[in-house]
């Protein structure tokens, strides 16, 4: 049984320009006030403020919100890249997630190089990660160009690759920010496949997405973010005309 | 916030930064992986590939050898060996503290996409620096077979050394990590420190020129006791205790400091990036 209980995660960003940066500043700074009054103050950009949200197996949630309104930053906190600086997250179920799926790709290794060291990253052992390789090699259509390194891929050969690892595994908890527009209409078409086959399997799914159709496929409950505040959570279609009213 | 729950925080990032340390542990063939790939990467498209490495640092040692052997009127054939220990032995450990200073900044498309340990990447950092490192062992074999006596068993004592040093790079790693991910002006300000240090210390220069003057410049100086650890039993001379002992000291101090410093602040490096 997998479980996402987030209670009360605020998030702030610091905003360091090149004078907070500097620990010259930062000393001077110490000295007296004379130095400048903006030298002790960070910005700060409120991400999350006081977001509780429960999930438990079954739950599909679709994230709704405009451009900053916190959506990428809540599913990083879910996904353990953030700590939250206030409040408590607890995650059980093996999570996996679908951000950037060409992350920590090195551009001078082969194909096949990377496979393995982005599986490494995921968590598996070299020998699962070689498991998966017909899968992977079959789903990539690449063929000799795995031998090559990569920066002789074009950006849509890479996306394939990219895709094709981080979707090998079935994870608990699938955490998609939004859907990854695909390559070429055949590509597409297997990566919509893929993709169906990993939410079905999935316990939790948590998307963030501006298209409803997708949202309305894959969700069976949305939350409207506004400036990092959880406006309200509810059903698709109640929660989707309440977004776009506020236009 | 009171002592009490003050403390009860403490012993709670304490513990998380342990777990970090665990979990980083767990992901060594990960770590091997990318520093392997790090030093792969100096390799490509360059025809004499891993030997490059091998024979700038020969060349390095054998001109510095004959230029600084005549200027501080040394013996070539006891200089040289010394010379060659020390500045490869240096190179390991200014490059542990100068890549360290980026180890998490060179991270960052990694620590903002998944959720891996943070000390990865210092070890990362480690585990380059001994690979870059082992190129230069056969220079070094070169060196003991023309220059010196066969080593008895008492050369292996240059293991623990060097062991330690790899211990000490990662808290190194881990502090120097940090703060420059928080103050970008730090990196410049180690890489003089390190320039300074290395003039501080008998790399190039050997202890008994100094006739007995400044003597603290070589028995307090932690990179001293750090060089000795390792060169002394390569050179077939005793290793004076309190050298290993200082090394040691040196060693807990740097780890206490590293893993409260860590612990307070491990949660703050993505947001710092």
């Amino acid at each position: 049984m997998s479980r996402i209980e987030l209670t009360d995660v605020v998030v702030d960003f610091p905003i360091y320009d090149g004078r907070s940066r500097s620990l010259r500043h930062r000393i001077l700074g110490l000295g007296g006030g004379r130095i400048g009054a903006s030298a002790g103050h960070n910005v700060v950009v409120h991400a999350l403020r006081s977001i509780s949200l429960s999930l438990a197996d079954g739950d599909r949630l679709g994230l709704v919100g405009r451009n900053g309104a916190g959506k990428s930053t809540l599913l990083r906190v879910m996904a353990g890249i953030y700590e939250p600086i206030a409040g408590r997250i607890a995650v059980t179920g093996r999570l996996g997630s679908l951000t950037n799926v060409t992350m920590g790709m090195d551009m001078e290794s082969s194909g096949y190089e990377n496979i393995v060291v982005r599986g490494l990253m995921m968590g598996m052992s070299r020998r699962e990660t070689l498991s998966h390789l017909t899968d992977i090699e079959s789903f990539t259509e690449l063929g000799d160009h795995l031998n090559l390194p990569l920066r002789t891929y074009s950006a849509g050969m890479l996306l394939r690759l990219g895709f094709a690892v981080s979707t090998s595994l079935e994870p608990e908890i699938l955490i998609i920010d939004e859907m990854i527009a695909a390559g070429d209409r055949s590509f597409a078409d297997k990566a919509a496949k893929r993709l169906d086959r990993l939410t079905s399997a999935a316990h939790i799914l948590v998307v963030a997405s501006h298209a409803p159709e997708t949202l309305k496929r894959l969700c069976n409950k949305l939350a409207l973010l506004r400036d990092g505040q959880l406006v309200e959570v509810g059903p698709v279609t109640e929660i989707l005309q309440r977004y776009e009213a506020e236009g | 916030m009171s002592d009490a729950s003050e403390e009860s925080r403490m012993r709670h990032d304490l513990r998380l930064a342990w777990l970090d340390l665990l979990m980083a542990a767990r992901r060594r063939h990960l770590i091997a992986h990318l520093a392997w790939l790090d030093v792969r990467q100096r390799y490509r498209r360059s025809v004499l590939g891993p030997i490059w490495l091998t024979v700038s640092v020969a060349f390095q040692i054998g001109a510095m050898g004959l230029v600084y052997g005549e200027l501080f009127h040394q013996d070539v054939s006891s200089y040289l060996p010394r010379l060659a220990f020390g500045l490869t032995m240096w190179g390991l450990i200014s490059t542990m503290v100068a890549d360290g200073c980026m180890c998490f900044i060179a991270a960052e498309s990694f620590l903002k996409q998944e959720a891996l340990p943070k000390s990865m990447f210092p070890a990362r950092v480690v585990m380059r620096s001994l690979m870059v490192f082992a190129h230069n062992l056969v220079v070094l074999l070169a060196v003991i077979v023309i220059f010196l006596p066969l080593p008895g068993w008492g050369a292996l004592l240059a293991l623990p050394g060097l062991a330690l040093i790899a211990i000490n790079g990662m808290w190194i790693g881990l502090v120097v990590g940090l703060l420059c991910t928080r103050f970008r002006d730090l990196p410049p300000i180690v890489g003089s420190f390190m320039q300074v240090a290395f003039f501080l210390t008998p790399v190039i220069w050997v202890p008994e020129a100094l006739h007995g003057k400044w003597w603290w410049l070589v028995s307090l100086n932690p990179f001293a006791s750090f060089l000795s650890i390792v060169t002394d039993p390569l050179l077939n001379v005793p290793t004076p205790v309190s050298r290993w002992l200082f090394a040691v000291a040196v060693t807990l101090v740097g780890w206490t400091l590293a893993m409260l410093l860590f612990g307070r602040f491990r949660a703050r490096i993505t947001y710092w990036l």
